[in-house]
């Protein structure tokens, strides 16, 4: 087994690519051709790729008991009891990971090389790029945490190198900024988590550790388990922009529009979702800490949906849709569906970063427009990007047939019926599922709908090139079938994708409570429930912006200042600026600059030098140049000297 | 044999140093400082003899011998310095030679 094997490839590959980029591809040497980092950026992914398709084939060979596959390559370090090795491991969840991270990575490098044509920084671009698929392979591959935190945070790098790409504007280089300092919130939680799971455990490798944690009884009260699992818990807010930690995501939308896909959308931002999903063996054991990121997760859900109503950058709406989306699939791990979860995982890379490609291509026509208000029937003049982008709608506003139905709606059947039930977080997914659907046909309304509000003599709207079409229709495609695993399901046969999955998730299935199953016919019901919220959506969508274009001002105005509280995102920058940001830099500058910084320290090493240079001063005066003082000094010194040994140390002649 | 005792030796000693002392830093001629130097020496010659005569060792007579040398030596290089001086001062003050200080 070649490539099962050797795993490392499939992570060597980008690395490889983007230090060739990086490295050669710029500043040193001659500056490469454009088509030359093409080959090498889109190249690397498309290997890497392939290898991840390799080890899937040979993967399903495999037979049930050497799963999942185990690679130590080499010790990196050891410290008394702790030991972390570079060790990979590769099982379903991995697999269905690297899939998407490969795959959909592959296309948004394609539609970038369209995208950033015209763009400066072009080798810097992809070596961000190649870099950032290496590090996610990490995160998805690492077989302890050390290794994954590795990836976590490398993606991060990532996310911040390329938010901030036109890092000459001053709004991407501090929303670049904003998206390392929020998260790192969350991370200090992730690597306390670490080292109380090693505390714990004396282990951080995942096998390991999961064999420790299978005899330990589930734990009702707040014990070490649910402090491990609610302090990854705090990584996987910050990393997955869930509240409160969201506020980095919106502006992250600064960064080129591949860059929003492939990161801000489809891969590092859910690896939250992963590592709740990774460490269901520990969540299973806490219901507690399940029932935190069940809530976070439903009520982000519904918070980022409704904020998604007002906004007017069509980038910024696909930015809450993902908070909201993310806010979904915590739901789903946090109510035990793991597998569900990471279902809606798989469709939301596809038709989120359909949508974000999508838009990207708007965009691109535009000229660089993003305010959807400035757009408006451009249906006839971009078809394919229309055509392509309403599949996309459709699969996020769980439309069946289209994939988001079958995992929004496994998410919600869950929620409801499943063995951690939540009658209240259904409720508020449920309607999160409706505004959901509103904001996207608002969003498509706005875009290609209606007269055109933007003056076409200036703009030349233009269907984009090929290179950024091709991964537009391939995503589309699979945002049609990616959710057709599930299909069975609705006439009672099995569920491919859940079963595939079940056996990572084998000891949180037996620790859920015995519920007795409802009936098909209720689920089958609950299905066409959860279309209605999204048909329900489309409706009032299709009421308000297909008709009269005054309607929705006339609204806005009705409910004045809910609106204004939703149009200004509840103000939740502007409360964490004067609660958080304010008062810090004003501790910073009146206390830590001013007192202790000035005062103190400074204070400290300028004190003691002036001290030295008065003495200094002082003393010189000695030094008077006339010989018959010197004398004098040498006879006091004699004097005093011998007064010394006689006197004080009691030397007797 | 009717023997002179130490203490009276080291009292001269004793006498003919602090004169050199206070010659050294009260006289502002250079040729008398010099000269108190040479006094100070000579009354430390005088004590080391005379330890040597009391303990009947030869050691202190040899120190003697040294002090003598180093006096001669000093006397030379000395003097050449006053010469110096008396040459690009026109004075033998040494509180007119102090331009090297602070």
């Amino acid at each position: 087994m070649p490539i099962l094997d050797h795993l490392w490839i499939i992570l060597a590959l980008p690395l490889l690519g983007s230090a060739i980029n990086g490295l050669i591809g710029g500043p040193l040497g001659q500056r490469w051709t454009k088509t030359a980092v093409n080959t090498v950026g889109v190249g690397s992914v498309a290997l890497s790729f392939l290898c991840v398709c390799e080890a899937v084939r040979e993967f399903s060979a495999l037979p049930a008991d050497q799963i999942p596959v185990f690679r130590d390559f080499f010790t990196w370090m050891i410290a008394g009891p702790f030991r972390a090795d570079f060790a990979l491991q590769f099982d379903q969840l991995t697999l269905v990971m690297t899939l998407i991270v490969t795959g959909v990575g592959l296309l948004v490098h394609i539609f970038s090389v369209g995208y950033m044509a015209h763009e400066g920084g072009y080798y810097r671009f992809f070596a961000y790029l190649n870099l950032f698929v290496f590090f996610m392979l990490t995160l998805v591959l690492g077989a302890n945490l050390l290794i994954t935190f590795v990836g976590w945070e490398g993606v991060g790098l990532c996310s911040y190198l390329l938010i901030g790409f036109w890092f000459l504007k001053k709004s991407a280089a501090d929303a670049g900024k904003k998206a390392f300092i929020t998260t790192r919130i969350g991370d200090m939680g992730f690597m306390v988590g670490i080292l109380l799971a090693f505390a714990t455990y004396r282990t951080i490798d995942y096998r390991e550790m999961f064999a420790a944690v299978s005899s330990s009884p589930v734990e009702t009260h707040l014990g070490v388990i649910t402090a491990i699992c609610l302090l990854l818990f705090m990584g996987a807010v910050g990393k997955s922009a869930q509240l409160p930690l969201y506020v980095w995501l919106p502006d992250a939308m600064e960064g080129p529009t591949p860059v929003s896909a492939l990161i801000h959308a489809a891969t590092m931002v859910t690896a939250g979702v992963y590592i709740v999903a990774r460490m269901n063996p520990l969540f299973s054991r806490a219901p507690i800490a399940m029932l935190v990121v069940a809530i976070v997760g439903a009520v982000t859900a519904f918070y980022a949906a409704t904020i998604g109503i007002a906004q007017t950058d069509i980038k910024k709406v696909l930015a809450y849709s993902t908070v909201s989306q993310l806010g979904y699939m915590f739901l789903a791990c946090g109510v035990g569906a793991y597998s569900a979860g990471i279902f809606h995982l798989m469709t939301h890379a596809f038709f989120k970063g359909l949508l974000f490609l999508a838009s990207g291509s708007v965009i691109h026509a535009m000229g660089g427009e993003q305010d959807m208000l400035k757009m408006g029937g451009l249906w006839k003049k971009i078809p394919v990007t229309a055509w392509t982008m309403m599949i996309g709608t459709l699969a996020i506003s769980g439309i069946p047939p289209f994939a988001g139905f079958f995992s929004k709606d496994q998410i919600l059947w869950a929620a409801y019926a499943g063995p951690y039930a939540n009658k209240l977080l259904w409720a508020l997914a449920f309607v999160a599922a409706l505004i959901t659907s509103f904001y996207m046909f608002r969003l498509m309304f706005l875009t290609f709908f209606g007269q055109p509000r933007y003056d076409e003599h200036h703009v030349h709207v233009h269907e984009s090139p090929w290179s950024m079409l091709g991964p537009l229709c391939i995503l589309a495609f699979l945002s049609t079938v990616g959710g057709w695993f599930a299909a069975p399901k609705l006439w009672d046969g099995p569920d491919h994708f859940k079963n595939f999955l079940d056996p990572v998730f084998a000891s949180a299935a037996s620790l859920a409570p015995h519920i007795t199953e409802p009936g098909q016919s209720i689920e089958l019901e609950f299905s066409g429930f959860a279309v209605l919220a999204g048909v329900i959506g489309l409706v009032i969508a299709i009421s308000l912006y297909l008709g009269d274009p005054e309607r929705p001002k006339r609204l806005a105005k009705k409910l004045g200042a809910l609106y204004t509280l939703v149009y200004n995102k509840y103000f939740v920058d502007e409360i964490y600026g004067a609660l958080i940001v304010r008062p810090l830099i004003w501790l910073s500058r009146n206390v830590l600059w001013q007192v202790v910084d000035v005062g103190m320290i400074d204070g400290t090493v300028n004190g003691a030098a002036d001290a030295a240079r008065a003495a200094g001063s002082e003393a010189r005066q000695l030094q008077s140049g006339n010989a018959r003082s010197y004398a004098t000094w040498v006879i006091v010194g004699a004097v005093g000297f011998t007064a010394l040994l006689l006197g004080l140390l009691g030397m007797r002649p | 044999m009717n023997v002179i005792p130490i203490s009276y030796y080291l009292a001269l000693s004793g006498i003919l140093f602090g004169l050199g002392v206070v010659g050294f830093v009260f006289k502002r001629n250079i040729i008398t400082i010099f000269m108190a130097i040479e006094l100070m020496l000579n009354a430390v010659n005088l004590a080391f003899v005379a330890f040597a005569r009391a303990h009947s060792q030869l050691d202190g007579l040899v120190f003697v011998f040294f002090v003598i040398v180093v006096a001669a030596a000093e006397a030379a290089v000395g003097l050449a310095i006053v010469i110096a001086l008396a040459q690009t001062r026109q004075s033998l003050n040494v509180d007119r030679v102090n331009l090297l200080k602070f």
